[in-house]
């Protein structure tokens, strides 16, 4: 069974805030929700499918299904760190296409600056090996940058490159962390975090989140809605499999996004906007080069000189700001990279970054730790005529 | 030298014998011996073929930087992050020490220096698998 065309995006909210020191979680989500179904015109009672993560306080789907005060007959809470949200809307198409739902919600929040959030995961088979060797994200994320300059002479200039059009893009957006135009200098000059990365090489860290609806095809169409498509999805994981596999370069991203254009029948040269997982600027290059948009080593290349600015560009991405500038959500960035995507096939972008007659997209991300074991996940969307 | 805490490794039944080796100086690995091919971190279970059949198997302790970060930033930085490719084939995570953190390079020689990790109590925890310049 194909997922194309299985289900439709009929909701979207990213929530506002940056910064909840005043609310909860369980709130968070439940805004989220409200939000997502009202850009549907549905209400909670429409509702009959629920998707979260481990974000999700509690127990999971049970406390909040009742917390929301849902009545569903499909739950799923998978798992694979910030691109799950990527991952559970092709789930979500799958449940429908199945007939185990028709109207699923998905929601996503979190309050990493406001309460102390348990990132650690005891018991994994690899903490024994790993817990002492003080790898976060940074330190991950930068051994992958420093193999990929050391395989093929990708400079800092040129990832830096990557934070700016972010920010080029985030200015025209009222609730991004960081508004500001940044130039090459500002990024390579700002402190070394985790050689080679620099402090504007990361993603922002915020308080909120954001939900999405989707629904049956025969729903979308009775929706007041420009009806969003899921074309094809893909997802994968990488690790060093003992030791042999070990291999900085390539992401899942490379099994996740081939099995997502295979399924639409479309190639990286039909996308009119992508929305790229942009935890920090290594994770956009790295899919960029593994989704085919360029060849292996390219990549540097194909982000500078503002390539990736809409407008001026040939590869308009995360016109919100992303990761980098606009929103990262509970350390997650997978339902923001989902939420832009439909806001430009609805037509819905800030006007000075919305893509001409953007009719497909591409909305990929990275969950885990890229530089030690990580997921992958891929959509493909369209807007129908 | 790192002043941060090396949280000591929980022993457990798969594993011990790694631990126990270390702490006479010796980094062992896996191998099987049904499809022949090493591993790490040490599974009961070959990873590569499924195999119960796996052994232990005593590395050199020597190899050469895949990748590194230096951490710049937060508690006991800076200090090294790395993946070194041992000369038996896998790759380990790990931490590098050396005089100038700025000197280490990939594809640099480098070799087995254990450290003691922090019992969770008082004294010295299990020795860690760390490596420093060989200078070969």
């Amino acid at each position: 069974m194909s997922l194309r065309n299985a289900a439709c995006i009929a909701g979207a909210f990213e929530h506002p805030t940056r910064l909840a020191p005043d609310m909860t979680t369980p709130q968070l989500h439940a805004e989220c929700a409200a939000g997502a179904l009202a850009d549907a015109g549905l209400s909670l009672s429409d509702v009959d499918g629920y998707f979260c993560a481990t974000d999700a306080p509690g127990f999971g789907p049970i406390s909040m299904i009742d917390y929301l005060g849902l009545t569903v007959r499909h739950t799923d809470s998978t798992e694979m760190g910030g691109c799950t949200y990527i991952q559970h809307v092709a789930h979500a198409a799958q449940a429908i296409a199945t007939g185990k739902c028709s109207v699923a919600l998905i929601t996503l929040a979190g309050r990493p600056r406001s309460e102390a959030v348990q990132r650690f995961r005891p018991g994994a088979p690899e903490s024994a090996f790993e817990q002492w060797v003080g790898l976060t994200n940074h330190t991950s994320y930068g051994m992958c940058a420093g193999r990929h300059m050391h395989e093929f002479g990708t400079t800092s200039e040129q990832l830096a490159w990557i934070k700016v059009a972010a920010s080029h893009h985030a200015q025209h957006n009222p609730h991004a962390m960081l508004p500001k135009v940044v130039t090459v200098e500002d990024v390579v000059n700002s402190p070394t975090i985790a050689d080679p990365l620099h402090r504007l090489d990361c993603c922002v860290t915020t308080d909120g989140g954001g939900a999405l609806v989707v629904v049956s095809p025969e729903i979308a169409r009775t929706l007041n809605r420009p009806v969003i498509s899921l074309l094809g999805a893909g997802e994968a994981t990488k690790g060093p499999s003992g030791g042999l596999a070990l291999d900085l370069t390539t992401s899942a991203a490379a099994q996740s996004g081939p099995r997502a254009f295979e399924e639409a029948g479309v190639t990286p040269a039909d996308i009119k906007y992508a929305s790229i997982y942009d935890s920090f600027t290594i994770t956009v290059l790295l899919q960029l080069e593994d989704l085919g948009f360029c060849a292996k080593g390219e990549g540097g290349k194909f982000v500078a000189d503002g390539n990736l600015i809409s407008g001026s560009g040939k590869l308009p991405f995360n016109t919100d700001g992303g990761g980098l500038c606009n929103n990262h959500p509970m350390f997650r960035g997978g339902i923001t990279k989902v939420i832009e995507a439909v806001r430009q096939l609805r037509g819905e972008a800030a006007p000075a970054v919305q893509v001409p007659n953007c009719d497909l997209a591409v909305a990929t991300g990275i969950g885990g730790s890229l530089g030690a074991r990580h997921g992958a996940a891929t959509i493909i969307l369209e807007r129908q005529s | 030298m790192s002043t941060r805490k090396l949280l000591a490794p929980q022993p457990n039944p798969e594993t011990d014998a790694f631990w126990d080796g270390l702490g006479e100086g010796v980094l062992r690995i896996k191998t099987c011996e049904s499809c022949g091919q090493p591993h790490y971190y040490p599974r009961h279970i070959c990873p590569h073929c499924g195999s119960e059949k796996t052994r232990w198997l005593e590395s050199a302790g020597c190899g050469e930087i895949y990748s590194l970060s230096v951490m710049r930033r937060g508690e006991g930085a800076p200090f090294a992050v790395a993946y070194v490719t041992l000369d038996e084939g896998p790759a380990l995570m790990t931490n590098l020490v050396a005089d100038d953190l700025d000197t280490l390079a990939i594809g640099q020689r480098v070799r087995l220096a254990p450290q003691a990790s922090d019992a969770d109590t008082v004294g010295d925890g299990p020795s860690l698998p760390f490596f420093t310049p060989s200078g070969d």
